[in-house]
């Protein structure tokens, strides 16, 4: 029985020195960062799951410009969101919906005005080439009973699984596919399952599919844009960057001419070409 | 609170807490009275799941086991339906995932028991059968008490395996971890810190019981 004492002490010891970290961190003080004319660092990059192909070329690009390293971990924007909130020590972060860098800069923890809309997303149905579905019936191909398994992204907490659930609502197929929806972590899961099989139609971000990595395995149709909110990406400089200087520099080369022509290329819609 | 992700993780653990006691007993019987000379190597493969990382599991259910691949069809021409995103292929999976937490301590209780003993019931004329009812199993009841409660805690524990082949369908694959791990990632703290809090409180009490109840078992969980 003292045994039994002891043990539920030292735990209760535990719950309370664990306590803190149920409170989000505070922010640091934002260091002056200035434009980079020297080799920069190590930049460290949190990009939603959408980027993951596009954002290989990119950061090879910026290296070969400016001498800097880059590291980059994909997600789902919502993981990194949380991440952040909890002294993420990314100093860039790429986000599939603007609201996230806007709600950082709102708490303190972006830097203030760097919130940048840099690409707007759109969502796609796929079915892999030996699937027997005719995309260019749009959504209602999904009506299909041979279709066991549609993925998307998990509309809770990825921008793509929003805009698709919204999609859906919005031609009225929803309640017909909802019991046959397995959600992905994030997009690029949700892209993977109907990849490897296991789905028999996703809908995905059209960046990924037009990606090297998919390109050839499949075939897909638009989702009409006036079925979901536009997908604005945003990515914004965190405040509490162990490089500031560095994730500036890569900043500025997001905005520059040369990487929105590869984020086109990459199936990604330029900010000047939507309409406010 | 989702009750729904709860009640789901309970009903997992429970079927594979119960399938590893039918299944795990006689593998662990095995383990331990066979004398074949490779037998290391079924004990190496029993182990597996402790090296492992869940998504080595997982790769190979989804992909191996994928609707692409021979076993994958032979599977989905029989059930119907592929491994990933069913209750079913969770269940498998957690089923092999738990297994050394179910045979390691049943065996470790089975080699506690005097051999002489065994030898004399065989003796007196009682069956294999009956003396592993009526003698092995009673002299080793606390190995079978800790294997299946701890394939229980470790299948409520799970968390990598199902996420990658899981699905998230509620009621169905979305089970307690991942709920957690859903609502830190839409940021409702408030939500994954109730959820935790049952969770923390749940394994604590499980352990506690364990330890409390039943020292001598946890004695042999730790023995190599």
């Amino acid at each position: 029985m003292k045994r039994i004492h002891k043990t539920l002490s030292v735990t209760l010891a535990g719950l309370a020195w664990a306590a803190p970290l149920f409170i989000s961190a505070a922010a640091e003080p934002a260091s002056a960062s200035q434009f980079a004319q020297k080799p920069c660092g190590t930049v460290t990059v949190a990009a939603a799951a959408d980027l993951m192909y596009a954002m290989n070329e990119i950061t090879a690009n910026f290296e070969k410009a400016t001498g800097c390293a880059v590291r980059v971990s994909t997600g789902s924007s919502g993981n990194f969101l949380s991440q952040i909130e909890n002294g993420a020590p990314f100093d860039v972060f790429f986000s599939a919906d603007i609201e996230y860098p806007r709600k950082l800069e709102v708490e303190g923890l972006a830097v203030p005005g760097s919130t940048y809309l840099y690409a707007v997303g759109k969502i796609v149905l796929w079915v892999r080439k030996d699937s027997r579905l005719d995309v260019t019936k749009g959504l209602a191909a999904l009506r299909d009973p041979a279709i066991q398994k549609v993925a998307i992204a998990n509309p809770q907490h990825a921008p793509y699984g929003r805009a698709a659930e919204e999609a859906l609502r919005n031609a009225g197929l929803y309640d017909a596919v909802k019991d046959r929806l397995v959600l992905g972590e994030n997009i690029s899961q949700a892209a993977q399952f109907v990849e490897s099989g296991n789905a028999d139609a996703g809908i995905l971000a059209l960046s990924l599919v037009v990606s090297p990595g998919l390109k050839e395995k499949g075939r897909y149709a638009r989702v009409p844009e006036n079925l979901y909110k536009p997908i604005q990406q945003g990515v914004v400089l965190i405040r509490a960057s162990p490089n500031p200087e560095g994730a500036r520099a890569f900043l500025d080369y997001i905005k520059s001419p040369a990487t929105a022509a590869l984020l086109e290329r990459y199936g990604f819609v330029l900010p000047a070409e939507v309409k406010p | 609170m989702n009750w729904q992700a709860i009640t789901l993780s309970l009903k997992l653990a429970g079927s594979v807490a119960g399938i590893l006691l039918v299944a795990g007993l006689p593998i662990a019987y095995w383990v331990t009275f066979s004398r074949w000379r490779w037998k290391f190597l079924i004990e190496a493969v029993v182990a597996l799941p402790l090296v492992l990382p869940p998504t080595v599991l997982g790769y190979y259910i989804l992909v191996g086991l994928g609707p692409r691949t021979f076993p994958g069809k032979l599977w989905q021409s029989w059930f119907g339906q592929t491994l990933p995103f069913t209750f079913g292929g969770l269940l498998i999976a957690s089923v092999l995932y738990s297994l050394p937490f179910a045979v390691q301590p049943f065996s470790a209780g089975f080699e506690t028991v005097d051999r002489t003993l065994i030898e004399a019931s065989w003796t007196l004329g009682a069956s294999r059968l009956g003396t592993f009812f009526r003698v092995i199993l009673p002299l080793s009841a606390a190995g079978a008490i800790t294997g299946t409660v701890l394939s229980f805690a470790h299948t409520i524990g799970e968390f990598g395996v199902v996420l990658m082949v899981g699905g998230n369908i509620p009621g169905a694959t979305r089970t307690v971890s991942i709920d957690i791990y859903d609502q830190v990632q839409a940021a409702n703290y408030e939500a994954a810190n109730r959820t935790a809090l049952v969770l923390l409180l749940f394994s604590f009490l499980v352990l506690s019981v364990i330890y409390g109840t039943n020292r001598r078992a946890m004695s042999l969980w730790r023995k190599p």
